[in-house]
């Protein structure tokens, strides 16, 4: 019987490949489960969960809550702009008055690196990162690797692209671990003010030829622009961005091939993919949404397997 | 751990057909029935006995799922075991269909209760009917008893009973391993 080597999911940093294999197995099990009439389990009905978004979120938050309520487990939620975290409150003290009120799993999104590993050393609870600032997103990565095994099977030897403002991605970053660990190749192709320094140091190729990437790889994960994150400005000006790093129809026609095309969201439509792009049959962006909840799914009810009831 | 041999291959085969006839007589053709396996054991069992009634019927048209219950059991957190799922296959209609579980071995019954909850994320069967190929008498822990019974075996409650199933039905068997107890 297979459990993963973690009791939380901080990063995908921390996990092993065997450890993603059975996230994908058990979200396989869960696509069929979501797709059925009635698509509920009753598998986690005495676990209580707590969503912590102290950062605005859309999907995350959404996946993340259909998920909890699909294995039927009891939801409550909370943003930080109507708490009071606004009136001074530390981060351990909001989330230990929360697991005060018998909460067992806190699933926690925040502006600042590394949030989801502090938290984790602090309080008792099962803790899963929904991104920390510019570290890591491992559901995200989960899902996008998903996806793509699911278009094109085994991902060893695959090549694949991360493309746009790395400097700024929690996605980056996660996909970057992900793939590696599931022996894909990986190159990030940005102008130089958008890569972090030192990336190469974690084995990955750098381009900054937008061309070039997508002759090379199989699949293409264009990663938005993240404005709100910028205090200085990182390029000319965004019709710059999007003539260079946009991916449009003209450029997919140039490559003889057919390349999957993936995007986190939100798309800033007419930046880095255009909406012919975007609503292309080329692009699985609908498929990763859908993928999401299952993965979601699969790493709650993963990570509640180990909170033993008889040990409580 | 010792085991013996409760039931031998020409046994087995024995017990097969006769289940499949009792089936072929409460469901004629099986036109508004549901056969179910349970993943992961009583799926061989429930391709062993579509094998013998399609040879008595090959004009008969058989609906069939597989069912995995991993995800409605009672005992998730309760045990150090992790219990690992299996494929659900339901591309089959169960709404107003007689459905009959199919299941190797019968012991305590909460398999078959868990079934009973997921075949309702499919629609709300006419009525549900339980097939096992071994019934291990006096260690039920619900009021659930099968329809159709291959085998009754008594054994002591740390014992396991298996079915060992093998390409050709003359090799399979039915065996017993002595637990501590």
């Amino acid at each position: 019987m297979k459990t993963l080597s973690v009791n939380h999911l901080l990063g995908i940093k921390q996990l092993t490949a065997e450890d993603l294999h059975l996230i994908f197995e058990t979200a396989d099990h869960f696509k069929e489960v979501i797709n059925r009439p009635i698509k509920k389990v009753p598998s986690l009905r005495d676990i209580t969960i707590a969503n912590l978004f102290f950062e605005n979120s859309t999907r995350t938050k959404l996946s993340f809550e259909l998920a909890e309520k699909r294995l039927s487990a009891d939801v409550i939620n909370f943003s930080a702009s109507q708490s009071s975290v606004k009136k001074g409150e530390t981060l351990v003290d909001t989330v230990n008055n929360i697991l005060a009120m018998k909460v067992d799993m806190v699933i926690m999104r925040h502006p600042k690196p590394g949030a989801a590993q502090f938290l984790s050393e602090r309080v008792n609870a099962c803790i899963i990162n929904a991104g920390d600032g510019t570290h890591e997103h491992p559901s995200q990565a989960l899902l996008d690797a998903y996806s793509l095994r699911e278009k094109m099977g085994d991902l060893k030897g695959k090549r694949i692209a991360i493309v746009g403002d790395i400097l700024h991605s929690r996605v980056a970053l996660s996909n970057i671990f992900a793939l590696q660990k599931l022996g894909a190749q990986v190159k990030l192709c940005a102008p130089k003010s958008l890569l972090p320094q030192y990336i190469e140091s974690l084995g990955v190729e750098i381009e900054t030829d937008l061309m070039k990437t997508l002759q090379w790889c199989d699949a293409v994960n264009m990663l938005r622009v993240q404005n709100e994150r910028m205090e200085v400005k990182y390029f000319p000006s965004t019709r710059e961005y999007a003539m260079l790093y946009g991916l449009t129809m003209e450029k997919l026609e140039q490559l003889r091939k057919e390349i999957i095309i993936l995007h986190p969201g939100p798309i800033n439509r007419g930046v880095e993919i255009t909406s012919a792009v975007a609503d292309s049959d080329q692009a699985i962006i609908l498929d990763q949404v859908e993928n999401g909840v299952a993965i979601r799914m699969a790493i709650i009810y993963l990570l509640a397997a180990k909170l033993n009831i008889t040990a409580q | 751990m010792p085991s013996k041999v409760l039931l031998s291959g020409a046994q087995l085969e024995l017990l097969l057909h006769r289940l499949a006839w009792q089936l072929i007589e409460n469901h004629q053709d099986f036109s508004n029935t549901v056969l179910v396996g349970l993943q992961p054991r009583g799926v061989i069992l429930l391709e062993e006995l579509m094998a013998i009634i399609k040879k008595e019927q090959p004009q008969g048209k058989l609906t069939f799922g597989k069912l995995d219950t991993t995800f409605f059991r009672d005992d998730f957190r309760r045990s150090t075991k992790i219990h690992t799922a299996n494929s659900t296959e339901m591309e089959v209609q169960v709404e107003n269909k007689k459905v009959v579980f199919i299941d190797d071995v019968l012991f305590t019954g909460r398999s078959i209760r868990a079934a009973l909850t997921a075949i309702n994320s499919y629609g709300r069967p006419e009525s549900v009917e339980l097939l096992v190929l071994v019934d291990r008498r006096f260690s039920r822990h619900l009021p659930i008893q099968p329809d159709y019974v291959g085998a009754q075996i008594d054994a002591f409650e740390g014992d396991r009973v298996r079915v060992n199933w093998e390409q050709q039905l003359q090799k399979s068997n039915v065996y017993l391993e002595e637990g501590n107890s």
